[in-house]
Order: structure tokens, then sequence, then C-alpha cells
């Protein structure tokens, strides 16, 4: 009885974590940022450039440009100064630090850092109910914008 | 320590770079309302403030809704506090009275009165804010219920009652019963991080006021000019109101209007807000 109630809880854990992280995917409590760097990609799927770019600016998902002003993204009428301006950004970090940056800049920074972790469950309190042990973006939406990042160069 | 290095380097460069790219910060302009009151928009800050200036929200704004405030005619607000001044002489409730059976003219009653709110009340043990405290008197000397959050003319009564200290410098009495317990619980509130987005009052109105979020301006946060009237929304909005909103786009849950929390918070930021003149009602963006 006891080794069939486990199995069904180990079946159902499973299935749960199949449902958030696809499956080659790194959850987000796995990550280990070393050194500040994240050298293997969070899902084995390269990158997509072009839908970092769109990422990036979409309010609902990156709002990258809320706080990041970006001149290869001139189009958009209002780019932040919260952050720093990201233009030659790739020159500055690598595709690993850039990825660090991104999943969780507070263990590369500070704790002050205002910077979301985009990919982290390091959160602040009271998080809203359906969000709770959710991420910002996808593993494979970070890998995009990471892709986009490292394409802007000065 | 190499990565910090760099870090704070390329912050530095980078920070000097927004500043030549982007025109953010507080305008250099006076707010003197109706060609006649002149009105304390930035001070030095209070004893322990973390920042050295105190500075109103009508600086961070354009210069189409600076305008807007500076002239009473213009100012939308000013609908809702002819709103308010019906209120205020409506009789409701068993005992058959309205604000003014008791208080008279508002003009003379209530000068200056509005400007030291949330003060201690010794009855409840607790801050009493305007809209508690009109609660208060309804129920206890007008025999009528108490207004809920938001309704029931709630927010324009409030800013009937605060426009009559247009122009004085809020002054919160922190030395009355447990202000100073309260404040402290405040300011606890003030930077603690919430929701998904990770970040605290203190994450934007303190460290980034001056700067642009996307298309806003971030300004220290003040609630001198609330009940406020916002453009976004077309409407005044309370105190409690903008403090949920803010705390919800956190993406958090967040806590019920006149709650403990927010009450504390209501303390601790009026206080950040101490010497600036009362704006009621403001115009935002």
């Amino acid at each position: 009885m006891i080794g069939r109630r486990i199995l069904t809880a180990s079946l159902a854990c499973a299935a749960t974590f199949s449902v958030a992280f696809a499956s080659g995917t790194v959850a987000p409590d796995k990550v280990e940022i070393v050194d500040g760097a994240l050298e293997l990609s969070l899902t084995g799927t390269p990158g997509d450039p072009v839908e970092g770019r769109k990422t990036f600016a979409n309010r609902k998902l990156g709002n990258c440009l809320a706080c990041h002003a970006i001149s290869d993204q001139k189009e958009q009428l209002f780019h932040g100064e919260v952050g720093p301006e990201l233009d030659g950004v790739a020159d500055r970090w690598s595709e690993a630090e850039l990825r660090a940056i991104v999943v969780n800049s507070k263990e590369l920074f500070s704790e002050e850092t205002v910077m979301p972790g985009f990919y982290s469950l390091d959160v602040g309190v009271n998080v809203r109910k359906d969000l709770i042990g959710k991420t910002i973006l996808t593993a494979q939406q970070v890998e995009d914008i990471v892709a986009y990042l490292t394409t802007i160069k000065e | 320590m190499k990565k910090f290095g760099k870090v704070g380097a390329v912050l530095v460069t980078l920070g000097a770079l927004s500043a030549v790219a982007l025109a953010g910060g507080p305008v250099d302009q006076q707010l003197v309302i109706d060609g006649e009151i002149e009105m304390i928009t930035r001070t030095e800050a209070p004893d322990g403030h973390p920042l050295d200036e105190v500075i109103s929200g009508w600086h961070y704004r354009t210069g189409e809704t600076r305008a807007l405030e500076a002239d009473t005619f213009e100012n939308p607000g000013m609908l809702f506090v002819e709103q308010g001044e019906a209120a205020w002489n409506k009789i409701e409730g068993t005992e058959g009275k309205s604000c003014a059976s008791c208080h008279g003219d508002a003009s003379e009653s209530m000068a200056g009165i509005g400007a030291q709110y949330p003060k201690w009340d010794a009855d409840s043990g607790k801050p009493i804010n305007v809209e508690l405290q009109i609660n208060k008197c309804r129920t206890e000397n007008m025999g009528a219920e108490p207004l809920p959050f938001d309704k029931g003319g709630q927010k324009e009564l409030t800013a009937y009652i605060k426009h009559q200290s247009l122009g004085t410098p809020v002054s919160i009495d922190l030395d009355a019963g447990d202000m100073q317990s309260w404040w402290k619980k405040g300011e606890e509130v003030y930077y603690t991080r919430t929701g998904q987005l990770n970040l605290s009052c203190a994450s934007c109105h303190e460290q980034n006021n001056g700067n642009y979020i996307r298309a806003d301006h971030l300004s220290q946060g003040n609630i001198n000019g609330f009940p406020t009237y916002r453009l976004k929304q077309g409407a005044l909005v309370s105190v409690h109101n903008r403090f949920r909103g803010c705390i919800r786009d956190t993406r958090a849950e967040f806590p019920a209007a006149f709650s403990d929390e927010l009450m504390a918070l209501e303390v601790y930021v009026t206080w950040r807000g101490s010497g600036l003149s009362v704006e009621t009602p403001g115009v935002r963006q």
C-alpha cells in the first residue's frame, strides 16, 4: 500500500513537472549561476533572436524596454532609464553572463538591484496566487532574449 | 571582485549616457494656483528622511498636466470637489444632520485640517485618515451608515475636506499616541519587496524617482495631492486605491483598503511628504 501511494504521488509530481517545464528544460529552482554566469542553455534549443527581440519589447512578457533603452528598437516610442542602456551589451557581457543576468541579476549584482529575475523563484512576498511557483518568462523566452542580446554589438 | 568592478564601470558609463539621451528629473518651475496661491512643491526633507529634498509629483508631469492643476477652472478634479461640497451639506442618517450641521462653513472649520491627517485616534487605538474620520462622524453623530471604500461620495467628500487645506504644508503629529510604531510599521511596508516582479515602493520612488519607466516618469510617490485626478483613469483616485494599484502592479496580492498595513503605509508616506503643500485635488498622468 505504502509503495503504491508513493508511486502514485511521484507520478503526480512528474505530471505536474512536465506541465510546468517542458522536458529537457532546467527548472528555475535547479538553475545554478556559477561565477556570475550560466554556461548551459536552459532548454537545449537554440534561442531565436527575432522572437527575443519581440519578447524584449512586449509589455506583457519581458517588457525590458520599461527600464532599458536600446537603439536597435528605435521604432518603439518609449524606452526607460531605470537600468543601463543596452547598446553594445554583447561587447560587455558574454552569452553565459547575459543568460545569468536575465535569469536572476540579483545573484550577480546585489540584492538591492531593481531588476526582477525573469526565470527565478527568488521573488517578493504575497505573490499573486495564480503566479505562485511561476516565472515571469519561460526558459525558451529567456533563451530567445539572450540570443537577441548577443546580437547587440557596437 | 573582477565581475563587480566591471559592473560598476558599466553602470557609471551608461548612467552618463542616459542623462544625455533622456530628459528625466523634476522640472524646474513654481506652482502658483490661479496666480494667487504659491504652493510649496519642493522643500527640505524632515530629519531621518532618506532623501535630501522632498518634491511633489507635480514636477514630474508634463507641461499640459501641470497647467491643468495650476488653474482651478481647468482642473478636472474640481468638479468632484464641488460634488463633495454637496455631500458636505446633505442631511443623512437618523439624527437629521449633515456635516455642515455641526461643522458649519468648511472653508473655516476645515481650513488646514486635512494637512494633519492621518492623526492618532485614541478611541480605536489606531491612526485615522480623513475617509475613516468621515465614517466615524457618520456612525457616531449622524446615525448614518459608514461609506464603503471609494463609494457613496467618499472620494469627493474627502477631496472637498482636503481642498480646504490647499497650500497648507503637510504636517502630521508622530508624537501622539502610538503613531511612532505605526510609522515604523509603514516604513517596513515601504521597503518590503512584493510580488513576482519583486519590487518595493522604494525600488521606484526612492531609488529611481526622476527616471522614466517606459512612458512613466517616476516621482517620489508623495501623496499631498490625494485624492488626485488621474487623467489615465479620468477619475478622482484615492490614496488607498493608488497604494493597491501599485502593489498589484508588482504582481502581488494586495491588502484591503484601510487595513492596518495600508494605514501604516499612509502614515509613513504622508510623513515622507512633510512640508509639501496640500494640492488636493492634484492632477496627475
